[in-house]
């Protein structure tokens, strides 16, 4: 599929993007779009990520801020990986 | 912008709303008058009854509430006519007369002291006439703009943030400033982004009234009721498999409903009528679909966008809901669900402003008369908001 990025990244803030195309296996070569401004990034996927499912950035420390949309989303509570599969294993919402 | 001029085919009624559907109500004012209206919708035709489970020792703020939604209902220009069925008189009429206030041809029946089938026969007589009344109209020519377009989201997942819910903020964008009426909701699904919400309110004054309702539902709903965090209801299981981890992730993707540009005028109660002239409404809602679709339909919206990320498949039986998914799976997979497919946008095949675009036809199409999914497949959730139990 040319030119379809398979992670969109709304934010050049953030420091997780999501997965949207099917089908994506571990250790393949990520290309991405900020949604913002249109720009390309490179990533990577460590693990088999579903649709929809986010990937981190960069490596993410206990106690550090997932950034989606340039907003805090919630605390990192395992250490997590540049190209690790983002979810409910690690990231924990600070609200109720 | 061409989409300022574009007209609709609508029902112009009595009090100059314009509906686009054109039903014979059947209303009742309680759970167990269900039966009667149900007989009576069956019996004649283009007629449709209203079951709910209500109605019933209710009082204070939540009586008002039912009040408000029944009334509201009958009232929504969606609604040629209306009869009432309630068990005993005083609320029936408390009913009849809200609606009557629209100038609308509606009637009370009691149940109490005649039996279910006394009442059928003559609230059947009355239907009938309706019908008649109802199917003469005609359809007129009138402002798109002149609609009261609603919008909530469900089954939420991250793409819903990327492509369906920013499809209806570019809608609201395009319309609201020429006189559209607007409307979202789910005040538990904007917590993480409340700030971001408050901070799109028209004035301070309306800022600090949303605030004020935001922080309420949080401390006497949420705080007073929750066993653990509410990690098993917020975000739901659907939200989850579709990638959203927490609240404020969810939060924030809703928030994209209302676009870039337009400010909110006023906090509505759940099921108030806006007042302050066309714009953008927040409403003191549920998140869940069927009760905040009812609660917007009763405030007197006529047509609702509904974002889908997993592929909810909610509909309403006086207003009609339209789907847009942005979720290329959802839309393979559950397409009988699905008015419009926004993958496009996740695929950058497509801007956010073309399917802005392509929403504003969706909603002409819906207007002029033609079926949602959610009409075609007979989705008809009625459920009515209540505060708490019963007297």
């Amino acid at each position: 599929m040319p030119n379809h990025p398979q992670l969109l990244v709304h934010d050049h803030r953030d420091n997780v993007g999501v997965v949207v195309v099917e089908n994506l296996t571990a250790g393949t070569d990520i290309l991405g779009v900020v949604t913002e401004d249109n720009s390309e990034i490179r990533a990577v996927c460590n693990q088999d990520v579903p649709i929809g499912h986010k990937v981190a950035l960069r490596d993410l420390a206990v106690g550090e801020a997932v950034i989606k949309y340039g907003q805090d989303i919630g605390k990192v509570v395992k250490p997590i990986h540049r190209g690790d599969h983002v979810h409910i294993h690690n990231l924990k919402t600070r609200r109720w | 912008m061409a989409t300022v001029n574009r007209t609709i085919w609508g029902y112009r009624r009595e009090n100059g709303r314009v509906g686009v559907r054109n039903y014979v109500a059947i209303l009742p004012v309680d759970d167990i008058s269900n039966a009667a209206c149900e007989a009576v919708a069956a019996h004649i035709k283009g007629t449709i009854a209203l079951p709910h489970a209500y109605g019933r020792l209710q009082f204070g703020e939540d009586l008002d509430l039912h009040f408000r939604t029944m009334i509201g209902t009958g009232a929504n220009p969606n609604i040629a006519a209306c009869i009432v069925i309630g068990i005993e008189p005083q609320w029936t009429q408390q009913i009849v007369e809200g609606i009557a206030r629209t100038g609308k041809p509606v009637a009370g029946f009691s149940i109490e002291g005649s039996g279910d089938i006394a009442t059928v026969a003559a609230a059947s007589r009355k239907a009938k006439e309706f019908v008649h009344l109802a199917s003469a109209k005609v359809r007129q020519e009138c402002p798109l703009t002149d609609l009261w377009v609603a919008a909530k989201c469900g089954e939420s997942d991250t793409t819903t943030g990327l492509a369906s819910c920013p499809t209806v903020g570019n809608m609201y964008d395009k319309l609201i400033p020429a006189g559209l009426y607007g409307c979202f909701g789910e005040t538990s699904e904007l917590t993480g982004a409340e700030h971001l919400a408050a901070a799109r309110a028209a004035s301070t004054e309306i800022a600090e009234k949303f605030m004020r309702t935001f922080n309420a539902y949080q401390q006497e709903v949420i705080e007073a009721h929750k066993t653990s965090d509410l990690s098993d209801s917020q975000p739901t299981k659907g939200n989850i498999a579709g990638g959203l981890t927490t609240i404020e992730e969810k939060a924030l993707g809703n928030l994209e409903k209302i676009g870039k540009r337009v400010s909110f005028i006023d906090v509505l109660q759940p099921a108030e009528a806006p007042a302050r002239g066309p714009g953008l409404y927040f409403m003191d809602t549920s998140s869940a679909a069927a009760e905040c679709c009812t609660l917007q339909a009763a405030a007197g919206y006529v047509v609702h966008c509904f974002p889908t990320g997993q592929g909810n498949v909610i509909g309403n039986p006086i207003m009609p809901v339209i789907k847009i998914s942005g979720n290329p799976r959802t839309v393979r997979t559950m397409s009988e669900h699905v008015d419009l497919d926004v993958s496009g946008v996740i695929r950058r095949e497509t801007t956010i402003a073309q399917a802005g675009d392509a929403l504003i036809e969706a909603i002409v199409q819906t207007a002029n008369g033609r079926y949602t999914c959610a009409e075609a497949l007979g989705h008809r959730e009625f459920v009515m908001t209540k505060l708490y139990r019963s007297a």
